[in-house]
Protein backbone atom coordinates (compact mmCIF):
# COMPACT_ATOMS: atom_id res chain seq x y z
CA UNK A 1 0.00 0.00 0.00
CA UNK A 2 1.32 3.38 -0.99
CA UNK A 3 -0.20 5.07 2.06
CA UNK A 4 1.10 8.46 3.07
CA UNK A 5 2.44 6.78 6.16
CA UNK A 6 4.59 4.36 4.16
CA UNK A 7 5.85 7.11 1.91
CA UNK A 8 6.80 9.26 4.86
CA UNK A 9 8.59 6.40 6.56
CA UNK A 10 10.42 5.63 3.30
CA UNK A 11 11.53 9.24 2.93
CA UNK A 12 12.78 9.26 6.51
CA UNK A 13 14.96 6.24 5.80
CA UNK A 14 16.28 7.90 2.63
CA UNK A 15 16.95 11.19 4.41
CA UNK A 16 18.90 9.38 7.11
CA UNK A 17 21.13 8.01 4.31
CA UNK A 18 20.23 4.43 5.20
CA UNK A 19 20.26 2.05 2.22
CA UNK A 20 17.04 0.58 0.91
CA UNK A 21 17.34 -3.20 0.56
CA UNK A 22 15.40 -5.54 -1.79
CA UNK A 23 12.90 -6.72 0.83
CA UNK A 24 12.16 -3.24 2.18
CA UNK A 25 8.97 -1.46 1.24
CA UNK A 26 9.49 1.01 -1.61
CA UNK A 27 7.19 3.18 -3.71
CA UNK A 28 6.34 1.68 -7.09
CA UNK A 29 7.86 4.68 -8.86
CA UNK A 30 11.13 4.20 -6.98
CA UNK A 31 11.24 0.58 -8.13
CA UNK A 32 10.44 1.55 -11.72
CA UNK A 33 12.99 4.32 -11.75
CA UNK A 34 15.66 1.95 -10.47
CA UNK A 35 14.81 -0.79 -12.96
CA UNK A 36 15.02 1.76 -15.75
CA UNK A 37 18.30 3.22 -14.56
CA UNK A 38 20.11 0.03 -13.49
CA UNK A 39 19.07 -1.89 -16.59
CA UNK A 40 20.16 0.99 -18.80
CA UNK A 41 23.45 0.90 -16.99
CA UNK A 42 23.77 -2.89 -17.40
CA UNK A 43 22.88 -2.73 -21.10
CA UNK A 44 25.45 0.06 -21.54
CA UNK A 45 28.19 -2.14 -20.11
CA UNK A 46 27.23 -4.96 -22.45
CA UNK A 47 26.68 -2.93 -25.64
CA UNK A 48 29.83 -1.00 -24.73
CA UNK A 49 31.81 -4.20 -25.29
CA UNK A 50 31.16 -3.94 -29.03
CA UNK A 51 33.10 -0.82 -30.04
CA UNK A 52 36.14 -2.02 -28.10
CA UNK A 53 35.68 -5.66 -29.01
CA UNK A 54 35.99 -4.68 -32.63
CA UNK A 55 39.70 -3.96 -31.97
CA UNK A 56 40.71 -7.06 -29.96
CA UNK A 57 41.89 -8.98 -33.00
CA UNK A 58 43.77 -5.92 -34.32
CA UNK A 59 45.38 -4.67 -31.10
CA UNK A 60 48.92 -3.65 -32.07
CA UNK A 61 50.91 -5.51 -29.39
CA UNK A 62 50.38 -8.59 -27.26
CA UNK A 63 50.38 -6.41 -24.15
CA UNK A 64 47.74 -4.08 -25.61
CA UNK A 65 45.66 -7.08 -26.61
CA UNK A 66 45.81 -8.60 -23.13
CA UNK A 67 44.84 -5.34 -21.48
CA UNK A 68 41.97 -4.75 -23.88
CA UNK A 69 40.68 -8.28 -23.40
CA UNK A 70 40.83 -7.91 -19.63
CA UNK A 71 39.00 -4.61 -19.83
CA UNK A 72 36.20 -5.95 -22.00
CA UNK A 73 35.89 -8.91 -19.69
CA UNK A 74 35.50 -6.53 -16.75
CA UNK A 75 32.71 -4.78 -18.60
CA UNK A 76 30.89 -8.03 -19.15
CA UNK A 77 31.33 -8.67 -15.44
CA UNK A 78 29.90 -5.24 -14.61
CA UNK A 79 26.94 -6.08 -16.82
CA UNK A 80 26.43 -9.22 -14.75
CA UNK A 81 26.50 -7.48 -11.35
CA UNK A 82 24.13 -4.85 -12.61
CA UNK A 83 21.70 -7.38 -14.08
CA UNK A 84 21.78 -9.15 -10.71
CA UNK A 85 21.18 -5.88 -8.87
CA UNK A 86 18.25 -5.24 -11.19
CA UNK A 87 16.84 -8.73 -10.65
CA UNK A 88 16.52 -7.96 -6.93
CA UNK A 89 13.76 -5.55 -7.97
CA UNK A 90 11.62 -8.39 -9.27
CA UNK A 91 12.43 -8.53 -12.98
CA UNK A 92 14.25 -11.37 -14.78
CA UNK A 93 17.34 -11.11 -16.96
CA UNK A 94 15.32 -12.51 -19.86
CA UNK A 95 12.77 -9.69 -19.48
CA UNK A 96 15.53 -7.12 -19.28
CA UNK A 97 17.14 -8.39 -22.47
CA UNK A 98 13.76 -8.47 -24.15
CA UNK A 99 13.25 -4.81 -23.21
CA UNK A 100 16.61 -4.00 -24.78
CA UNK A 101 15.72 -5.83 -27.97
CA UNK A 102 12.32 -4.21 -28.32
CA UNK A 103 13.74 -0.75 -27.65
CA UNK A 104 11.84 -0.27 -24.40
CA UNK A 105 15.12 -0.11 -22.49
CA UNK A 106 17.95 2.13 -23.60
CA UNK A 107 21.70 2.05 -23.23
CA UNK A 108 24.20 4.89 -23.18
CA UNK A 109 24.14 6.63 -26.56
CA UNK A 110 27.90 6.98 -26.64
CA UNK A 111 28.18 3.37 -27.79
CA UNK A 112 26.37 4.20 -30.99
CA UNK A 113 29.48 5.99 -32.20
CA UNK A 114 32.06 4.04 -34.20
CA UNK A 115 35.53 3.07 -32.96
CA UNK A 116 37.25 3.46 -36.30
CA UNK A 117 40.94 3.66 -35.41
CA UNK A 118 43.13 2.23 -32.66
CA UNK A 119 43.25 5.70 -31.10
CA UNK A 120 39.52 5.40 -30.51
CA UNK A 121 40.29 2.61 -28.05
CA UNK A 122 42.43 5.11 -26.19
CA UNK A 123 39.74 7.78 -26.40
CA UNK A 124 37.03 5.43 -25.17
CA UNK A 125 39.06 4.40 -22.13
CA UNK A 126 40.18 7.90 -21.34
CA UNK A 127 37.03 9.90 -22.08
CA UNK A 128 34.09 7.50 -22.03
CA UNK A 129 35.27 5.52 -19.01
CA UNK A 130 36.53 8.76 -17.51
CA UNK A 131 33.06 10.27 -17.78
CA UNK A 132 31.45 7.08 -16.54
CA UNK A 133 33.67 7.05 -13.43
CA UNK A 134 32.65 10.57 -12.46
CA UNK A 135 29.05 9.47 -12.60
CA UNK A 136 29.66 6.13 -10.90
CA UNK A 137 31.69 7.56 -8.02
CA UNK A 138 28.69 9.72 -7.28
CA UNK A 139 26.40 6.68 -7.56
CA UNK A 140 28.35 4.75 -4.92
CA UNK A 141 26.21 6.74 -2.48
CA UNK A 142 22.94 5.93 -4.23
CA UNK A 143 20.11 4.94 -1.91
CA UNK A 144 19.46 1.42 -3.22
CA UNK A 145 21.83 -1.02 -1.47
CA UNK A 146 22.49 -3.55 -4.28
CA UNK A 147 23.07 -0.74 -6.81
CA UNK A 148 25.40 1.11 -4.46
CA UNK A 149 27.44 -2.02 -3.77
CA UNK A 150 27.69 -2.82 -7.50
CA UNK A 151 28.96 0.72 -8.08
CA UNK A 152 31.64 0.43 -5.40
CA UNK A 153 32.94 -2.74 -7.02
CA UNK A 154 32.73 -1.31 -10.53
CA UNK A 155 34.54 1.92 -9.64
CA UNK A 156 37.61 -0.02 -8.54
CA UNK A 157 37.92 -1.53 -12.00
CA UNK A 158 36.93 1.55 -13.97
CA UNK A 159 39.86 3.57 -12.74
CA UNK A 160 42.16 0.94 -14.31
CA UNK A 161 40.20 1.31 -17.55
CA UNK A 162 40.60 5.01 -17.63
CA UNK A 163 44.35 4.73 -17.07
CA UNK A 164 44.55 2.14 -19.86
CA UNK A 165 42.87 4.53 -22.28
CA UNK A 166 44.99 7.46 -21.23
CA UNK A 167 48.13 5.36 -21.61
CA UNK A 168 47.20 4.48 -25.20
CA UNK A 169 46.54 8.15 -25.98
CA UNK A 170 49.78 9.19 -24.34
CA UNK A 171 51.80 6.69 -26.36
CA UNK A 172 50.16 7.83 -29.58
CA UNK A 173 50.52 11.51 -28.77
CA UNK A 174 54.24 11.05 -28.20
CA UNK A 175 54.67 8.71 -31.17
CA UNK A 176 55.15 9.31 -34.90
CA UNK A 177 53.35 12.25 -36.57
CA UNK A 178 50.79 9.81 -37.95
CA UNK A 179 50.12 8.42 -34.49
CA UNK A 180 49.76 11.88 -33.00
CA UNK A 181 47.30 12.79 -35.72
CA UNK A 182 45.36 9.62 -34.98
CA UNK A 183 45.18 10.56 -31.28
CA UNK A 184 44.04 14.14 -31.93
CA UNK A 185 41.45 12.93 -34.43
CA UNK A 186 40.02 10.49 -31.90
CA UNK A 187 39.84 13.21 -29.25
CA UNK A 188 38.07 15.50 -31.73
CA UNK A 189 35.43 12.89 -32.44
CA UNK A 190 34.87 11.59 -28.88
CA UNK A 191 35.02 14.81 -26.86
CA UNK A 192 31.54 16.13 -27.46
CA UNK A 193 29.74 12.79 -27.29
CA UNK A 194 31.53 12.22 -23.95
CA UNK A 195 30.12 15.47 -22.58
CA UNK A 196 26.68 14.37 -23.74
CA UNK A 197 27.00 11.23 -21.61
CA UNK A 198 25.99 13.27 -18.54
CA UNK A 199 22.60 13.95 -20.10
CA UNK A 200 20.70 17.18 -20.71
CA UNK A 201 21.35 20.37 -18.77
CA UNK A 202 19.75 20.32 -15.33
CA UNK A 203 17.08 22.71 -16.54
CA UNK A 204 16.01 20.15 -19.20
CA UNK A 205 16.46 16.88 -17.31
CA UNK A 206 13.10 15.09 -17.12
CA UNK A 207 14.00 12.31 -14.64
CA UNK A 208 16.09 14.21 -12.14
CA UNK A 209 13.48 15.61 -9.73
CA UNK A 210 12.33 12.50 -7.88
CA UNK A 211 15.66 10.75 -8.43
CA UNK A 212 17.33 13.46 -6.35
CA UNK A 213 14.63 13.38 -3.64
CA UNK A 214 15.00 9.63 -3.36
CA UNK A 215 18.77 9.93 -3.50
CA UNK A 216 19.05 7.52 -6.40
CA UNK A 217 20.96 10.29 -8.06
CA UNK A 218 23.16 12.35 -5.76
CA UNK A 219 24.51 15.10 -7.99
CA UNK A 220 23.13 16.87 -11.03
CA UNK A 221 24.10 16.31 -14.66
CA UNK A 222 25.80 19.69 -14.97
CA UNK A 223 27.78 19.33 -11.76
CA UNK A 224 29.12 15.95 -12.86
CA UNK A 225 29.85 17.16 -16.39
CA UNK A 226 31.83 20.11 -15.04
CA UNK A 227 33.87 17.82 -12.79
CA UNK A 228 34.75 15.66 -15.81
CA UNK A 229 35.75 18.63 -17.95
CA UNK A 230 37.95 20.12 -15.25
CA UNK A 231 40.00 16.98 -14.74
CA UNK A 232 40.19 16.01 -18.42
CA UNK A 233 41.38 19.33 -19.83
CA UNK A 234 44.51 19.11 -17.73
CA UNK A 235 45.13 15.51 -18.76
CA UNK A 236 44.94 16.55 -22.44
CA UNK A 237 47.49 19.29 -21.83
CA UNK A 238 49.94 16.85 -20.26
CA UNK A 239 50.09 14.74 -23.42
CA UNK A 240 49.97 17.69 -25.78
CA UNK A 241 46.51 17.19 -27.27
CA UNK A 242 44.00 19.97 -27.89
CA UNK A 243 40.40 19.80 -26.66
CA UNK A 244 38.24 20.60 -29.72
CA UNK A 245 36.39 23.52 -28.14
CA UNK A 246 37.36 27.08 -29.09
CA UNK A 247 35.29 28.49 -26.26
CA UNK A 248 37.03 26.48 -23.60
CA UNK A 249 38.68 28.77 -21.06
CA UNK A 250 39.61 28.81 -17.40
CA UNK A 251 37.34 30.91 -15.23
CA UNK A 252 39.55 32.03 -12.38
CA UNK A 253 36.71 33.38 -10.26
CA UNK A 254 34.63 30.19 -10.39
CA UNK A 255 37.62 27.84 -10.47
CA UNK A 256 36.21 25.87 -13.41
CA UNK A 257 36.57 25.63 -17.18
CA UNK A 258 33.89 27.33 -19.25
CA UNK A 259 32.96 25.37 -22.34
CA UNK A 260 31.14 25.82 -25.64
CA UNK A 261 27.57 24.78 -26.29
CA UNK A 262 26.82 21.08 -26.70
CA UNK A 263 25.00 20.06 -29.88
CA UNK A 264 21.75 18.83 -28.31
CA UNK A 265 20.22 18.19 -31.71
CA UNK A 266 22.85 15.49 -32.29
CA UNK A 267 22.26 14.14 -28.77
CA UNK A 268 18.53 13.82 -29.38
CA UNK A 269 19.00 12.24 -32.78
CA UNK A 270 21.34 9.57 -31.40
CA UNK A 271 19.04 8.86 -28.44
CA UNK A 272 16.14 8.47 -30.83
CA UNK A 273 17.89 5.82 -32.87
CA UNK A 274 19.64 7.88 -35.52
CA UNK A 275 23.24 7.55 -34.35
CA UNK A 276 25.84 6.03 -36.66
CA UNK A 277 25.52 2.52 -35.23
CA UNK A 278 22.29 2.24 -33.19
CA UNK A 279 20.82 -0.33 -35.52
CA UNK A 280 24.00 -2.32 -35.92
CA UNK A 281 24.80 -2.52 -32.19
CA UNK A 282 21.32 -3.76 -31.41
CA UNK A 283 21.25 -6.16 -34.36
CA UNK A 284 24.55 -7.67 -33.18
CA UNK A 285 23.14 -8.23 -29.71
CA UNK A 286 19.93 -9.75 -31.06
CA UNK A 287 21.83 -11.98 -33.45
CA UNK A 288 24.18 -13.29 -30.71
CA UNK A 289 21.14 -13.93 -28.51
CA UNK A 290 19.26 -15.77 -31.26
CA UNK A 291 22.31 -17.77 -32.34
CA UNK A 292 22.73 -18.86 -28.74
CA UNK A 293 19.12 -20.00 -28.27
CA UNK A 294 19.87 -23.65 -29.06
CA UNK A 295 22.77 -23.58 -26.58
CA UNK A 296 20.61 -22.19 -23.78
CA UNK A 297 17.88 -24.72 -24.56
CA UNK A 298 20.44 -27.52 -24.40
CA UNK A 299 21.75 -26.25 -21.06
CA UNK A 300 18.21 -26.15 -19.65
CA UNK A 301 17.38 -29.60 -20.98
CA UNK A 302 20.58 -31.02 -19.54
CA UNK A 303 19.97 -29.38 -16.16
CA UNK A 304 16.44 -30.80 -16.09
CA UNK A 305 17.75 -34.31 -16.82
CA UNK A 306 20.35 -34.00 -14.05
CA UNK A 307 17.69 -32.90 -11.59
CA UNK A 308 15.51 -35.84 -12.54
CA UNK A 309 18.41 -38.25 -12.05
CA UNK A 310 19.05 -36.84 -8.60
CA UNK A 311 15.35 -37.27 -7.73
CA UNK A 312 15.30 -40.86 -9.00
CA UNK A 313 18.48 -41.69 -7.12
CA UNK B 1 69.93 -28.37 -36.76
CA UNK B 2 71.51 -27.09 -33.55
CA UNK B 3 69.91 -27.41 -30.13
CA UNK B 4 69.33 -23.68 -30.11
CA UNK B 5 67.53 -23.78 -33.46
CA UNK B 6 65.42 -26.69 -32.26
CA UNK B 7 64.50 -24.84 -29.07
CA UNK B 8 63.57 -21.73 -31.03
CA UNK B 9 61.32 -23.76 -33.30
CA UNK B 10 59.77 -25.62 -30.36
CA UNK B 11 58.94 -22.49 -28.38
CA UNK B 12 57.47 -20.91 -31.51
CA UNK B 13 55.28 -23.96 -31.95
CA UNK B 14 53.98 -23.73 -28.38
CA UNK B 15 53.62 -19.94 -28.53
CA UNK B 16 51.87 -19.93 -31.90
CA UNK B 17 49.33 -22.53 -30.83
CA UNK B 18 48.41 -20.44 -27.80
CA UNK B 19 48.35 -17.21 -29.79
CA UNK B 20 46.12 -18.40 -32.60
CA UNK B 21 43.72 -20.37 -30.41
CA UNK B 22 43.51 -17.33 -28.14
CA UNK B 23 42.81 -15.16 -31.17
CA UNK B 24 39.96 -17.42 -32.23
CA UNK B 25 38.44 -17.45 -28.73
CA UNK B 26 38.74 -13.68 -28.51
CA UNK B 27 36.51 -13.44 -31.57
CA UNK B 28 33.65 -14.66 -29.35
CA UNK B 29 33.57 -11.36 -27.46
CA UNK B 30 29.97 -10.03 -27.59
CA UNK B 31 28.85 -13.15 -29.46
CA UNK B 32 28.46 -15.69 -26.66
CA UNK B 33 25.14 -17.48 -26.05
CA UNK B 34 25.11 -16.12 -22.48
CA UNK B 35 27.02 -13.27 -20.90
CA UNK B 36 28.67 -15.78 -18.54
CA UNK B 37 29.98 -17.74 -21.53
CA UNK B 38 31.22 -14.57 -23.17
CA UNK B 39 33.28 -13.92 -20.06
CA UNK B 40 34.53 -17.51 -19.92
CA UNK B 41 35.68 -17.46 -23.55
CA UNK B 42 37.53 -14.15 -23.23
CA UNK B 43 39.01 -15.47 -20.01
CA UNK B 44 40.45 -18.46 -21.85
CA UNK B 45 41.62 -16.14 -24.63
CA UNK B 46 43.43 -14.06 -21.99
CA UNK B 47 45.16 -17.13 -20.55
CA UNK B 48 46.22 -18.30 -23.99
CA UNK B 49 47.49 -14.96 -25.24
CA UNK B 50 49.30 -14.51 -21.94
CA UNK B 51 50.95 -17.89 -22.47
CA UNK B 52 51.81 -16.92 -26.06
CA UNK B 53 53.35 -13.69 -24.79
CA UNK B 54 55.58 -15.59 -22.35
CA UNK B 55 56.51 -18.30 -24.82
CA UNK B 56 57.30 -15.92 -27.68
CA UNK B 57 59.33 -13.72 -25.37
CA UNK B 58 61.39 -16.77 -24.56
CA UNK B 59 61.59 -17.75 -28.23
CA UNK B 60 62.97 -14.32 -29.06
CA UNK B 61 65.52 -14.67 -26.30
CA UNK B 62 66.56 -18.14 -27.51
CA UNK B 63 66.92 -16.85 -31.05
CA UNK B 64 69.19 -14.06 -29.81
CA UNK B 65 68.78 -11.78 -32.80
CA UNK B 66 67.26 -8.84 -30.96
CA UNK B 67 63.68 -9.60 -31.95
CA UNK B 68 60.86 -9.21 -29.42
CA UNK B 69 57.73 -11.25 -28.73
CA UNK B 70 55.78 -8.67 -30.73
CA UNK B 71 58.16 -8.98 -33.70
CA UNK B 72 57.52 -12.71 -33.66
CA UNK B 73 53.75 -12.35 -33.37
CA UNK B 74 53.30 -9.42 -35.71
CA UNK B 75 56.04 -9.63 -38.28
CA UNK B 76 56.25 -13.22 -39.39
CA UNK B 77 54.42 -14.38 -42.50
CA UNK B 78 52.08 -17.33 -42.98
CA UNK B 79 54.80 -19.88 -43.74
CA UNK B 80 56.81 -18.98 -40.65
CA UNK B 81 54.01 -19.81 -38.22
CA UNK B 82 54.12 -23.23 -36.58
CA UNK B 83 50.68 -23.52 -34.96
CA UNK B 84 48.59 -26.61 -35.59
CA UNK B 85 45.88 -26.44 -38.25
CA UNK B 86 43.12 -27.10 -35.71
CA UNK B 87 43.64 -23.82 -33.84
CA UNK B 88 43.27 -21.84 -37.07
CA UNK B 89 39.86 -23.22 -37.98
CA UNK B 90 37.06 -20.65 -37.98
CA UNK B 91 34.92 -20.73 -34.82
CA UNK B 92 31.78 -22.13 -36.41
CA UNK B 93 28.88 -22.31 -33.97
CA UNK B 94 29.32 -22.49 -30.19
CA UNK B 95 29.36 -26.29 -30.34
CA UNK B 96 32.17 -26.32 -32.89
CA UNK B 97 34.25 -24.01 -30.70
CA UNK B 98 33.57 -26.25 -27.71
CA UNK B 99 34.57 -29.38 -29.65
CA UNK B 100 37.84 -27.75 -30.69
CA UNK B 101 38.40 -26.50 -27.14
CA UNK B 102 37.88 -29.92 -25.61
CA UNK B 103 40.35 -31.46 -28.05
CA UNK B 104 42.93 -28.74 -27.41
CA UNK B 105 42.47 -28.52 -23.64
CA UNK B 106 42.75 -32.30 -23.31
CA UNK B 107 45.89 -32.16 -25.43
CA UNK B 108 47.31 -29.22 -23.48
CA UNK B 109 46.76 -30.85 -20.10
CA UNK B 110 48.65 -33.94 -21.28
CA UNK B 111 51.41 -31.82 -22.80
CA UNK B 112 51.94 -29.24 -20.09
CA UNK B 113 51.75 -31.67 -17.19
CA UNK B 114 54.78 -33.34 -18.77
CA UNK B 115 56.52 -30.10 -19.73
CA UNK B 116 56.48 -29.03 -16.09
CA UNK B 117 59.29 -31.59 -15.76
CA UNK B 118 61.27 -30.12 -18.68
CA UNK B 119 64.96 -29.53 -18.05
CA UNK B 120 64.50 -26.10 -19.58
CA UNK B 121 63.57 -23.96 -16.60
CA UNK B 122 61.67 -21.33 -18.54
CA UNK B 123 59.53 -23.90 -20.33
CA UNK B 124 58.92 -25.65 -17.02
CA UNK B 125 57.85 -22.39 -15.36
CA UNK B 126 55.51 -21.34 -18.18
CA UNK B 127 54.08 -24.86 -18.15
CA UNK B 128 53.38 -24.77 -14.43
CA UNK B 129 51.22 -21.70 -14.93
CA UNK B 130 49.64 -23.23 -18.04
CA UNK B 131 48.59 -26.38 -16.16
CA UNK B 132 46.56 -24.35 -13.67
CA UNK B 133 44.79 -22.52 -16.47
CA UNK B 134 44.25 -25.53 -18.70
CA UNK B 135 42.54 -27.44 -15.89
CA UNK B 136 39.86 -24.78 -15.94
CA UNK B 137 39.67 -24.75 -19.76
CA UNK B 138 39.25 -28.52 -19.77
CA UNK B 139 36.50 -28.32 -17.18
CA UNK B 140 34.70 -25.62 -19.15
CA UNK B 141 34.92 -27.57 -22.41
CA UNK B 142 33.93 -30.83 -20.68
CA UNK B 143 30.89 -29.27 -18.98
CA UNK B 144 29.67 -27.81 -22.24
CA UNK B 145 30.30 -31.00 -24.20
CA UNK B 146 28.09 -32.79 -21.66
CA UNK B 147 25.36 -30.16 -21.85
CA UNK B 148 25.33 -30.06 -25.63
CA UNK B 149 25.80 -33.79 -26.14
CA UNK B 150 23.15 -34.77 -23.62
CA UNK B 151 20.96 -31.67 -23.98
CA UNK B 152 18.43 -31.49 -26.81
CA UNK B 153 18.24 -33.52 -30.01
CA UNK B 154 19.43 -30.47 -31.94
CA UNK B 155 22.41 -29.79 -29.69
CA UNK B 156 23.36 -33.46 -29.74
CA UNK B 157 23.41 -33.54 -33.52
CA UNK B 158 25.23 -30.26 -33.84
CA UNK B 159 28.09 -31.11 -31.53
CA UNK B 160 28.40 -34.65 -32.87
CA UNK B 161 28.80 -33.19 -36.36
CA UNK B 162 31.41 -30.75 -35.03
CA UNK B 163 33.49 -33.56 -33.53
CA UNK B 164 33.13 -35.56 -36.74
CA UNK B 165 34.21 -32.63 -38.90
CA UNK B 166 37.13 -31.57 -36.75
CA UNK B 167 38.52 -35.01 -35.94
CA UNK B 168 40.81 -35.18 -38.98
CA UNK B 169 42.82 -32.30 -37.53
CA UNK B 170 43.72 -34.17 -34.33
CA UNK B 171 46.39 -36.48 -35.75
CA UNK B 172 48.68 -33.57 -36.45
CA UNK B 173 48.88 -32.61 -32.78
CA UNK B 174 51.08 -35.64 -32.16
CA UNK B 175 53.41 -35.31 -35.17
CA UNK B 176 57.10 -34.99 -34.40
CA UNK B 177 60.16 -34.02 -36.41
CA UNK B 178 63.87 -33.33 -35.92
CA UNK B 179 63.06 -30.58 -33.41
CA UNK B 180 61.42 -33.10 -31.10
CA UNK B 181 64.15 -35.67 -31.58
CA UNK B 182 66.86 -33.21 -30.52
CA UNK B 183 64.98 -31.79 -27.56
CA UNK B 184 63.66 -35.11 -26.23
CA UNK B 185 67.26 -36.28 -26.02
CA UNK B 186 68.06 -33.17 -23.96
CA UNK B 187 65.14 -33.75 -21.61
CA UNK B 188 63.53 -30.51 -22.77
CA UNK B 189 60.64 -31.69 -24.95
CA UNK B 190 58.03 -34.40 -24.49
CA UNK B 191 57.65 -37.48 -26.66
CA UNK B 192 54.21 -36.71 -28.11
CA UNK B 193 53.58 -40.39 -28.80
CA UNK B 194 53.54 -40.94 -25.08
CA UNK B 195 50.65 -38.49 -24.64
CA UNK B 196 48.33 -40.06 -27.16
CA UNK B 197 46.80 -42.77 -24.99
CA UNK B 198 45.94 -40.38 -22.16
CA UNK B 199 44.51 -37.82 -24.58
CA UNK B 200 42.36 -40.49 -26.21
CA UNK B 201 41.19 -41.70 -22.81
CA UNK B 202 40.05 -38.20 -21.76
CA UNK B 203 38.28 -37.66 -25.08
CA UNK B 204 36.57 -41.05 -24.97
CA UNK B 205 35.36 -40.64 -21.41
CA UNK B 206 33.91 -37.19 -22.00
CA UNK B 207 32.30 -38.05 -25.33
CA UNK B 208 30.73 -41.24 -24.03
CA UNK B 209 29.36 -39.51 -20.95
CA UNK B 210 27.95 -36.86 -23.28
CA UNK B 211 26.17 -39.68 -25.19
CA UNK B 212 28.35 -38.92 -28.23
CA UNK B 213 30.30 -41.23 -30.51
CA UNK B 214 34.08 -40.95 -30.69
CA UNK B 215 34.83 -40.39 -34.39
CA UNK B 216 36.96 -43.02 -36.13
CA UNK B 217 40.62 -42.21 -36.79
CA UNK B 218 40.54 -42.17 -40.57
CA UNK B 219 42.51 -39.84 -42.82
CA UNK B 220 44.36 -37.13 -40.91
CA UNK B 221 45.36 -33.68 -42.14
CA UNK B 222 48.97 -32.55 -41.90
CA UNK B 223 51.17 -29.58 -42.76
CA UNK B 224 51.67 -27.17 -39.89
CA UNK B 225 55.07 -28.51 -38.80
CA UNK B 226 56.29 -27.46 -42.27
CA UNK B 227 54.44 -24.15 -42.19
CA UNK B 228 51.78 -25.35 -44.65
CA UNK B 229 48.59 -24.00 -43.13
CA UNK B 230 44.86 -23.55 -43.67
CA UNK B 231 43.61 -20.62 -45.76
CA UNK B 232 42.26 -19.13 -42.54
CA UNK B 233 45.68 -18.32 -41.12
CA UNK B 234 46.32 -15.64 -43.75
CA UNK B 235 43.16 -13.81 -42.73
CA UNK B 236 43.98 -14.11 -39.04
CA UNK B 237 47.42 -12.59 -39.63
CA UNK B 238 46.11 -9.91 -41.99
CA UNK B 239 43.85 -8.72 -39.19
CA UNK B 240 46.19 -9.29 -36.28
CA UNK B 241 49.26 -7.74 -37.90
CA UNK B 242 47.54 -4.84 -39.66
CA UNK B 243 48.71 -1.94 -37.47
CA UNK B 244 52.27 -3.20 -37.06
CA UNK B 245 52.56 -3.70 -40.82
CA UNK B 246 50.84 -0.43 -41.78
CA UNK B 247 52.98 1.72 -39.44
CA UNK B 248 56.35 -0.07 -39.32
CA UNK B 249 58.08 2.82 -37.52
CA UNK B 250 55.49 3.24 -34.81
CA UNK B 251 55.70 1.99 -31.25
CA UNK B 252 52.47 1.07 -29.48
Amino acid sequence: MESTNNLEKFQTIIDADTKIEPKDWMPEDYRKHLIRQISQHAHSEVIGMQPEGNWITRAPSLRAKLILLAKIQDEAGHGLYLYSACETLGISREELIDQLHTGKAKYSSIFNYAAITWADIGAIGWLVDGAAIVNQISLQRTSYGPYSRAMIRICKEESFHQRQGYEIMGKLALGTPEQKEMAQDALNRWWWPSLMMFGPHDSDSPHSGKAMTWRIKRESNDVLRQRFIDKTVQQAEVIGLKIPDDKLKWNEAKGVYEHGEINWEEFNQVINGNGPLNKIRLANHISAHENGAWVREAANAYAAKQKKEVLVA
Amino acid sequence: MTKQEALFSYTLRLGDNALILGHRLSEWSSKGPLLEEDIAMTNMALDLIGRADAMLKYAAQVEGKGRTEDDLAYKRGERQFLCNLIVQLPNGDFGYTIARQLIMSAFDICLYEELVKSKDETIAAISAKAVKEVKYHLKFATDWTLRLGDGTEESHQRIQKSFNDIWMYTGELFEMNEVDAILIKEGIAVDLNSLKARWKKIMTEVLLEATLTVPADTYMQTGSRKGVHTESLGYILAEMQYLQRAYPDAKW
